[in-house]
């Protein structure tokens, strides 16, 4: 069979005799048909998503004001948009935060707020020039009362992600969202099988000038997304469509506890069977992805990686990490993306939405993703903590402790066991409120025991978060065998901060 | 069904819950409890028959009790049915039905607030 052409396709979208199924129907279709017969059967197969994409965004354009402002820095509810363009153009990116509300409020839920049809209050600022004498301005407007009001989304519609869970002791709040402590839980994102690029993995249908279901819209893929990744099948869209179509339905603002916050999106992507080749890669299953599960307990670039999973197991509900059944929970909708998928193929059926001819393929492999670079070391406990630390033995007197403290002219004391291990620490102010108690005699009734510690290579910015974290103001640093090796205050680390 | 025991500081130091079982003979169990120095709540799952009897018992003796009708409330209009909420919750309360709407067996849920705080779309509220 010579194949099918987007011509012959939309010819049947337009005589209504076109054959349309979802990304979760086709994998049966091909294994009964074989990749030739479904390519003949089935013209278009849709694919949908509805998660959490952070890089999202819209361009607006507010009208000329009278006077006429050139705006400097403008703020919608509150949450600064970028305004670094043309008078009264200005981005608003979902994950900029409100002034006033903070992580309650930010860019997505202005931008879910205008989808609704809400009012928004627009205050800017300017400096003032001949042409927009104007420096302050203060309106209320809807998004009927803007001309252009565009999403732009610079990265949309990842093929899949890496699974979340957290081996540290403590509650983790991230993008992923709350990560019990001990690999408590593990959350997950991405449709599997209804994924978009997953269903594509070549990118044979998807590229700039595809036409898609953006939030109840018709947009189009601009191009790779940014951190595009074909080479470890972390491919990327760049998207955009008219807000003023869109369907508040699928353009949700949404809250991580603790980390900010992002838009939730919904795309679908029709991928036109143009021939076998392209009927085969839409009869990918859940069980076909596979994806990392990562310990975000480590905050650093490269997390550890547990395990690899498939779809079709997160979605099952539990995962086994090192031999414990762990649930899992998705981040995005899958309900949602079926309703996505769906609602194309119905638009298709009905002869109200046609797909486009590529106008260029996203690059393939031989695009990598690289690491920021970074200039100057970035430095570490080592270079920071002071190494000479006194310690005292455990057993000893609060008395004793006092006088080592008073000597010493510092604050913070760790206690050592014989064979010179960490064992507690011990500060002035606990002292006083042990002399205050008249509990004088064992160091050993005082010291805290649970002591938190560094290690000498861990990177300043963590060893900080950590300080700030437990809420104190120095830590020991300690070796494998947890000897001390020094110790690291807060006032180390402000003093190099300073400098930098 | 649930019942939220207002602990103050002039009942702490009874020993109010043991008595209320003793005399009422039903089978409490405490599902949380989170009671600091100046009060708190504890979270008692009490059998459905015997509500009534357990509620008075613990009136009598000048405890503030309330029932929880609904101890965890989710507003449908907000919820994008993600199912983020379902790893976090100890009780096994929230799941997916087979078309990956998410459901919930109020009756299990001991009101923690892990859901409300996990929630991205701020759809869950604890009952009061
Ligand atoms: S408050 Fe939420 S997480 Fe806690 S038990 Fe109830 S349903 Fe589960
Ligand atoms: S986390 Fe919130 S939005 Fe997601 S399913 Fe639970 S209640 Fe609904």
């Amino acid at each position: 069979m010579a194949g099918k052409t987007i011509q012959d396709i939309n010819a049947k979208i337009k005589d209504g005799s076109v054959h349309v199924v979802t990304a979760e129907e086709m994998p049966d279709i091909v294994a009964e048909l074989g990749p030739d017969g479904a390519a003949k059967e089935i013209d278009i197969v849709t694919t949908g998503t509805f998660g959490a994409m952070c890089s999202s965004g819209a361009f607006l354009n507010l009208g000329h004001s009278d006077p006429p402002i050139k705006m400097q820095k403008v703020w919608l509810n509150d949450v600064e948009a970028y305004a670094g363009l043309a008078a009264i153009d200005a981005y608003i990116g979902a994950t900029q935060l409100s002034k006033s509300r903070g992580m309650e409020y930010g860019g997505a839920h202005v931008i879910e707020d205008l989808v609704a049809g809400k009012s928004i209050d627009i205050h800017a600022t300017a400096y003032g020039t001949d042409c927009y004498p104007r420096k302050v301005l203060d309106t209320t407007v809807t998004i009927d009362d803007i001309n252009q009001a565009t999403m732009f989304n610079p990265r949309n519609g990842y093929q899949k992600y890496n699974v979340a869970t957290n081996c540290s002791n403590r509650t983790l709040y991230t993008y992923m969202g709350t990560l019990l402590p001990d690999c408590g839980n593990v959350t997950y994102s991405g449709a599997g099988v209804l994924s978009p690029i997953s269903n594509d993995p070549t990118y044979q249908t998807i590229g700039v000038g595809s036409r898609i279901f953006l939030c109840g819209a018709q947009g189009y893929v601009t191009g790779q997304g940014t951190q595009h990744d074909p080479t470890n099948d972390f491919a990327t869209m760049m998207v955009q469509g008219d807000l003023k179509q869109m369907d508040k339905k699928f353009v949700r603002g949404a809250t991580f506890h603790g980390y900010g916050t992002s838009l939730y999106v919904g795309i679908g992507i029709p991928i036109p069977i143009l021939n076998a080749d392209i009927a085969k890669a839409t009869a990918v299953t859940d069980a076909d992805i596979t994806v990392d599960v990562l310990d975000y307990g480590v905050a650093r670039r490269s997390r550890p990686v547990l395990r690899q999973v498939t779809y079709e197991e997160l979605k099952s509900g539990m995962i086994d990490i090192n031999g414990r059944e762990i649930t899992t929970s998705p981040m995005s909708s899958f309900h949602d993306a079926r309703a996505i998928a769906g609602e194309l193929k119905d638009l298709i059926q009905k002869g109200t939405f046609y797909p486009t001819l590529l106008v260029e393929r996203l690059p393939g492999t031989g695009v990598v993703c690289k690491p920021m670079k970074q200039i100057g070391e970035q430095p570490t406990v080592a270079d920071v903590m002071a190494k000479r630390v006194i310690t005292i033995l455990q057993g000893q007197t609060v008395e004793n402790a006092a006088k080592v403290i008073m000597e010493g002219n510092f604050n913070h004391l760790p206690v050592v066991s014989d064979e010179d291990r960490l064992v507690g620490i011990i500060t002035a102010w606990d002292i006083a409120k042990a002399v205050a108690k008249n509990k004088r005699d064992k160091l050993d009734d005082i010291m805290t025991r649970a002591v938190v510690t560094a290690d000498t290579s861990e990177p300043i910015d963590i060893v900080a978060r950590r300080l700030e974290q437990h809420n104190i103001s120095a830590l020991p640093v300690v070796d494998k065998h947890r000897r001390v090796m020094g110790i690291i205050t807060s006032d180390d680390i402000s003093k190099l901060v300073a400098r930098r | 069904m649930k019942i939220t025991l207002h602990v103050t500081p002039d009942i702490t130091p009874r020993p109010l819950i043991a008595e209320v079982i003793l005399e009422t003979g039903a089978l409490l169990n405490i599902d949380r409890a989170d009671v600091k120095p100046k009060g708190g709540e504890v979270v008692i799952d009490v059998p459905h028959d015997e509500c009534d009897r357990v509620v008075a018992a613990f009136k009598k003796r000048g405890a503030t009790i309330t029932c929880l009708k609904l101890p965890i409330i989710k507003d449908d209009d907000e919820c994008v049915n993600c199912g983020a909420c379902i790893s976090v919750c100890p009780t096994g309360v929230i799941s997916f039905r087979d078309d990956w709407s998410v459901q919930m067996d109020v009756d299990k849920c001991v009101q923690c607030g892990a859901c409300v705080t996990m929630c991205p779309h701020g759809a869950l509220t604890v009952g009061k």
